[in-house]
């Protein structure tokens, strides 16, 4: 801290008044701002549950999602009864798009899932235990943050072989070192807080400790990683369906669509246009929404 | 590390489910042609032995052979490589020329209409799916308008230059082959343009917060009050100090941009490692996919190296004697 010389008395003390009130109000104004961007996070999230959990009950055809030719209306473009047109067996695109929802949904949960259920623990041990067990757990976490998590999901589909299964085994395989890395830099950080110093003293169990107090004070980033790492994932999972290696036709995934309809460029564009949208909007509200939890949550965490 | 990334490669290789000597024998080999190909390869071998054999090929720069084409994967990746590092530095440089002054305008003119744009946008780039930020590139500009070419390297009929250094725009350059670099530079601007968007607006994004952070501290405001021009305080004093943590993030799109030329180049049909990672993966093909990961790992590991060492450039306090 440096001293600061301000003007004696009375001044000084309205001036401070007046830098904290008008501190304050940016700060409210800020969040404000931010939280604009949330709503419409929120907004976005709550739309693609809704549509994934109703998907089946609001498209007008619901078997065009299992694979049915229709060759008498292949390829049209958009109209009022195929609002995104149909492709090139005549499927429905607006169908097939609103069940692909279901599929993201599931492919991000699972993914997320499976790597915070791994990635937790592995960090708790890490950063409160320590010792070698920690050392090796962070080597190895370093390691696989060293390869590009999308590279390392191809390696190992590569060796799996393409699949909706084993493209999500893959990306769970390669996503849980970011909550390694999360989980320990907050456990060793409480780890020399006073109320877990305290609590230690008064012969608390290592259990108890890491269950009472560690665990609930990580939740917080941990939720915001999570609904960040929900978007991240479906994303990484569509990509994985546009090179071919992730869902297989004709389920209705986004990522394999926009890969198939780009055999129908530019003609027929609608084919890869409107699953790549839907994409962008689930993305964009899972990232939003992380954004805004931060804010309230975390927020000394803000980047 | 190193290590560590050999370790993951070959465990990779070893998950295959099917087996690698029948698949690269083919559908009609017989019996004896398998166990050939499989003692040729050293698939009979135990485990541990096979490991040793696989860092042994790779400390004398044999990553194997790929089992479709039968070319060594070293040679292999050196075709390649260059392209991918052409693409990559290109997206990298631009987005830093764009982001950072981007964040800046965006710290300075914090919440105003221009701070606003820059946030949205900011917020889509990362959300964009990026193969389909590039088809739709491909639809509007190369299609429809017909501005750009859709993909590839070079138009088939023109000639490459030789190589000196395998970079294609570096070498037409020296060659001084101008009509070469130019198309060579138009097929390149679709694949830049989509593989830097997510990483400039990352980069823009964290600039911003750093730049208003350091536009709080004491000395800025010292500055101001002895009369340096705003210009000079934002682009001598706020970006320097800004630049530590804008650094990290481009350390860490250096390598999101690794693994995301897998689907540019997909897109663009683009010959790097990316596209040779995935035609190989796609056809089980394993010791290529192992050859590029490693490489990407080792790529990403020096460019992280080079982070550091641009730390203690950029801020002097870094510098310790036998510190970081």
């Amino acid at each position: 801290m440096t001293t600061r010389v301000g003007p004696p008395g009375a001044l000084a003390g309205w001036l401070e008044e007046r830098r904290s009130a008008l501190g304050e109000l940016r700060r409210l104004a800020r969040i404000f701002a931010r939280s604009a961007l949330s709503l419409v996070g929120l907004g976005l999230v709550a739309a693609f549950l809704v549509v994934a959990a109703a998907g089946p009950w609001i498209v007008p055809y619901p078997e065009d999602a299992r694979g049915s030719v229709h060759l008498e209306r292949k390829l049209q473009p958009p109209s009022a009864a195929h609002w995104f047109g149909t492709d090139e067996v005549g499927n429905d695109v607006y169908t097939r798009v609103i069940l692909g929802a279901r599929v993201s949904l599931q492919i991000g949960l699972i993914i997320t899932l499976v790597a915070a259920l791994v990635g937790v623990p592995l960090g708790v041990v890490a950063g409160y235990a320590g010792g070698a067990l920690g050392e090796v757990i962070m080597r190895v976490t370093d390691v696989f943050l060293s390869v590009p998590a999308l590279m390392l999901a191809l390696a190992v589909v590569g060796a799996l072989g393409p699949g909706i299964v084993n493209a999500m085994i893959a990306l769970s395989l390669v996503w849980w070192p970011g909550y390694v890395r999360l989980v320990q830099g907050k456990a060793l950080a409480l780890k020399g807080e006073a109320f877990v110093e305290a609590a230690r003293a008064v012969g608390t169990g290592r259990c108890r400790i890491v269950f009472a107090h560690v665990l609930p004070n990580c939740v917080s980033p941990i939720v915001v990683k999570g609904s960040m790492d929900m978007g991240t994932a479906i994303l990484a999972a569509a990509g994985l369906g546009f090179i071919g290696l992730g869902a297989q036709p004709p389920y209705p995934e986004w990522g394999a669509m926009i890969s198939h309809g780009r055999n129908y460029l530019p003609t027929w564009w609608w084919y890869s246009t409107f699953p790549g949208v839907f994409i962008y909007l689930t993305v964009l509200g899972f990232n939003l929404l992380g954004d805004g939890l931060r804010d309230i949550l975390d927020p000394k965490s803000r980047g | 590390m190193l290590f560590g990334l050999l370790c993951i490669t070959f465990a990779i290789a070893r998950v295959v489910p099917g087996d690698p000597a029948r698949l690269a024998a083919g559908p009609d080999a017989n019996e004896d042609m398998v166990e050939t190909l499989r003692a040729k390869y050293g698939l009979d071998q135990p485990v541990p032995v096979q490991f040793v054999r696989y860092l042994r090929g790779v400390l004398v720069g044999d990553l194997g052979q790929s089992l479709r084409s039968r070319n060594a994967v070293a040679d292999d990746l050196l075709r390649y490589f260059p392209n991918t590092f052409e693409l990559v530095t290109l997206s990298l440089l631009l987005a830093v020329a764009l982001g950072i002054p981007l964040g800046m305008l965006s710290a300075v003119y914090k919440d105003t209409w221009v701070d606003h744009t820059a946030r949205i946008v900011s917020v889509s780039g990362v959300a964009l799916p990026a193969f389909w930020l590039g088809l739709m590139l491909q639809l509007v500009i190369a299609l429809h308008l017909g501005l750009l070419p859709l993909g590839g390297r070079l138009p088939l009929t023109a000639s490459p230059p030789e190589p000196i250094t395998h970079l294609l725009l570096v070498d037409a350059l020296l060659r001084g082959q101008g009509d070469t670099f130019v198309a060579a530079l138009r097929h390149a601007v679709l694949p830049v343009v989509t593989l830097c968007f997510p990483a400039l607006t990352s980069i823009m994004r964290v600039n911003r917060a750093e730049m208003i952070e350091t536009l709080k501290q004491d000395y800025i405001q010292s500055a101001r009050a002895q009369g340096f021009s705003g210009l000079r305080i934002v682009t001598r004093y706020a970006l320097r100090n800004a630049m530590i943590p804008t650094l990290t993030m481009i350390g860490l799109r250096y390598g999101w941009m690794l693994g995301g030329t897998v689907l540019v180049e997909t897109v663009f049909d683009w010959p790097g490692i990316g596209l040779y990672a995935v035609n190989a993966a796609v056809s089980s093909d394993f010791q290529p996919i192992m050859g590029v990961t490693l490489l990407i790992g080792v790529n990403f590991m020096l460019a992280n190296l080079l982070v550091d060492f641009a730390y203690g450039w950029l801020d002097p306090r870094i510098r310790r004697p036998g510190g970081a």
